[in-house]
């Protein structure tokens, strides 16, 4: 079987994904499970870059690559020492993981099994980015200004949270 | 061989067309892929060893001393030969650190760095990956960088580089602020993120002129926040040598060590090249909308020199800042991009898009 480019990529990338998810959960050590989420979160932006859809894919690698693993990356940094391996869990827990993941891998698998994809003969059009844009903004229809607001209502009420928790006590400050 | 030193996009075509005719349509995608690949790995070797000889003379120059001057004219040949000493040196094996993260962390901001300079233009057709939302690109892949540093820091098992590494995560990370949203700045007045569309909407006059008062401030904001984005002095507290030995990399040797070095002027030469393109026009010669004359002569200069001249006047810029000013505390640095830069580039993406609004840029 010759495989096209495409093919091939898409083949890479969701080979990256499998292995580099199995080794987040199995590895001792928090930190290399960290990077190991980094690559499978960078082969899920490949992945969207394949499909065409450009701007999914930067969205990925900023917030969750760029943002989100080095949250992680930064907290680990914080909290553990460079020699610190985890025990492996008893057999209890890894049979109740075990039973638990075949459950969601069949629903997952049978659901997707049973769903009538429809192919397209269109050639794949990439998302521009204006039109993102423009319908973000849109309260006609098929426009989403209204969760667009609401998100960020919600992002600017945990933002002033954050400051309040991260903020010094006044009373700590008088007693220095 | 249709070679046009004005325009790349007949000599792109002819090598793909004259690969089509030979093999089969998923060979001529991986031949193009590695012959970019190379080609982009020859610019990486000669740039970063043409940056680190103009450090190294120009920093001389701001001393009044004179510099690399013994091997080669004007000590050309001095990277060179410190490089031939990179490769031969030693690499040396940490026994408490972890050595997966280690050996990987140098890759990890090499491999940023070289994503970046994918989506840059170096001229009119030459210019690797067109993607829509280029800007939003280059920012989003060189935010990966930061994690190489901070995997470094961390698995060398030393408390210079987990410091360093520290640093270097919170400044990166505010600064990104400050360099994405002076980039929002100018895309506010181009309409459009795709860098082929920024460049060809700069013929009538570059948006450093175009968008005034706006242009000129994101264009200060984006100077000195990517100065401190690519941890540079004034803002090198990542690897202040005065307290810190060198920072994150203090346990690398040899050419790991070397990778460091190399990617941190990579990506000096990626923010310059990504301000000259927004800013300054790119390729584009410098042109004044209705002085056709003017304007012709201007485009005799083939346009990857427009582009080079411009990158190498931003990196002299950069440079200048590193050999001028003393070094910023943790807190000063802070302060400087919460309090100030992040207020006035705020303030300024709303003052463009009323510039924008009303009609009142050129």
């Amino acid at each position: 079987m010759m495989l096209t480019a495409s093919q091939f990529m898409f083949y890479f990338f969701a080979l990256a994904i499998v292995i580099f998810s199995i080794l987040t959960v199995t590895s001792q050590r928090i930190l290399r499970a960290a990077t190991y989420l980094l690559f499978v979160l960078i082969s899920t932006a490949g992945i969207y870059f394949l499909l065409n859809y450009q701007f999914l894919a930067a969205v990925q690698i900023t917030l969750y690559a760029g943002g989100i693993v080095v949250l992680i990356i930064f907290s680990i940094l914080l909290t553990s020492h460079v020699g610190v391996k985890f025990d492996m869990v008893g057999w209890k827990k890894r049979l109740a993981t075990g039973i638990a993941v075949a459950i969601g891998a069949i629903l997952v698998i049978t659901t997707i099994l049973q769903y009538q994809f429809e192919a397209s003969t269109e050639a794949a059009r990439a998302v521009e980015m204006r039109w993102i844009g423009l319908s973000l903004l849109s309260y006609e229809k098929e426009g989403f200004v209204l969760p667009f607001e609401v998100i960020s209502i919600l992002l600017l009420a945990s933002m002033i949270g954050a400051i309040i928790i991260a903020r010094k006590e006044e009373k700590n400050e008088s007693n220095n | 061989m249709p070679l046009d030193i004005y325009d790349f996009s007949s000599f792109t075509q002819w090598v793909h067309q004259s690969l089509d005719a030979v093999m089969s349509p998923f060979w001529v995608i991986t031949t193009e892929m590695v012959l970019v690949g190379l080609a982009f790995l020859t610019f990486y070797a000669i740039v970063g060893l043409m940056l680190v000889l103009a450090e190294r003379r120009i920093c001389a120059f701001m001393q009044c001393r004179l510099g690399p001057n013994r091997v080669g004219p004007w000590g050309f040949f001095q990277t060179i030969a410190d490089l031939i000493k990179l490769l031969f040196k030693e690499l040396i094996y940490i026994k408490k650190a972890d050595k997966l993260l280690f050996n990987i962390a140098p890759f990890i901001v090499i491999i940023a760095s070289f994503l970046a300079l994918a989506a840059i233009p170096f001229a009119l057709g030459l210019h690797a990956v067109d993607l829509n939302i280029g800007i939003f690109y280059i920012v989003a892949v060189s935010s990966l960088g930061v994690i190489g540093i901070l995997l470094a820091g961390w698995s060398s098992n030393s408390k210079y580089s987990l410091i360093g590494a520290m640093r270097s995560g919170a400044q990166i990370v505010s600064y990104e602020l400050s360099v994405g949203l002076s980039l929002i700045t100018i895309i506010v007045l181009a309409g459009t993120m795709q860098i082929s569309e920024i460049v060809e909407l700069q013929r009538d006059g570059w948006f450093i002129f175009t968008g005034h008062i706006s242009a000129i401030i994101a264009f200060i904001i984006f100077l000195i926040a990517s100065t401190a984005e690519i941890n540079r002095g004034p803002f090198d507290l990542a690897e202040a040598e005065s307290e810190l030995t060198a920072g994150f990399h203090t346990e690398y040797s040899g050419i790991k060590f070397a990778f460091f070095f190399l990617a941190e002027y990579m990506n000096m030469f990626i923010v310059a090249s990504l301000g000259a393109t927004v800013f300054l026009g790119g390729w584009m010669p410098f042109h004044v909308y209705g002085w056709d004359g003017f304007n012709a002569i201007m485009d005799f200069l083939p346009p990857f020199f427009w582009y080079i001249g411009k990158t190498a006047f931003i990196i002299f810029i950069i440079m200048w800042f590193k050999w001028t000013f003393p070094r910023l505390r943790i807190d000063q640095l802070l302060t400087l991009e919460w309090k100030y830069l992040l207020p006035i580039n705020l303030f300024n993406v709303v003052l463009m898009a009323t510039l924008v609004l009303l009609g009142l840029h050129f």
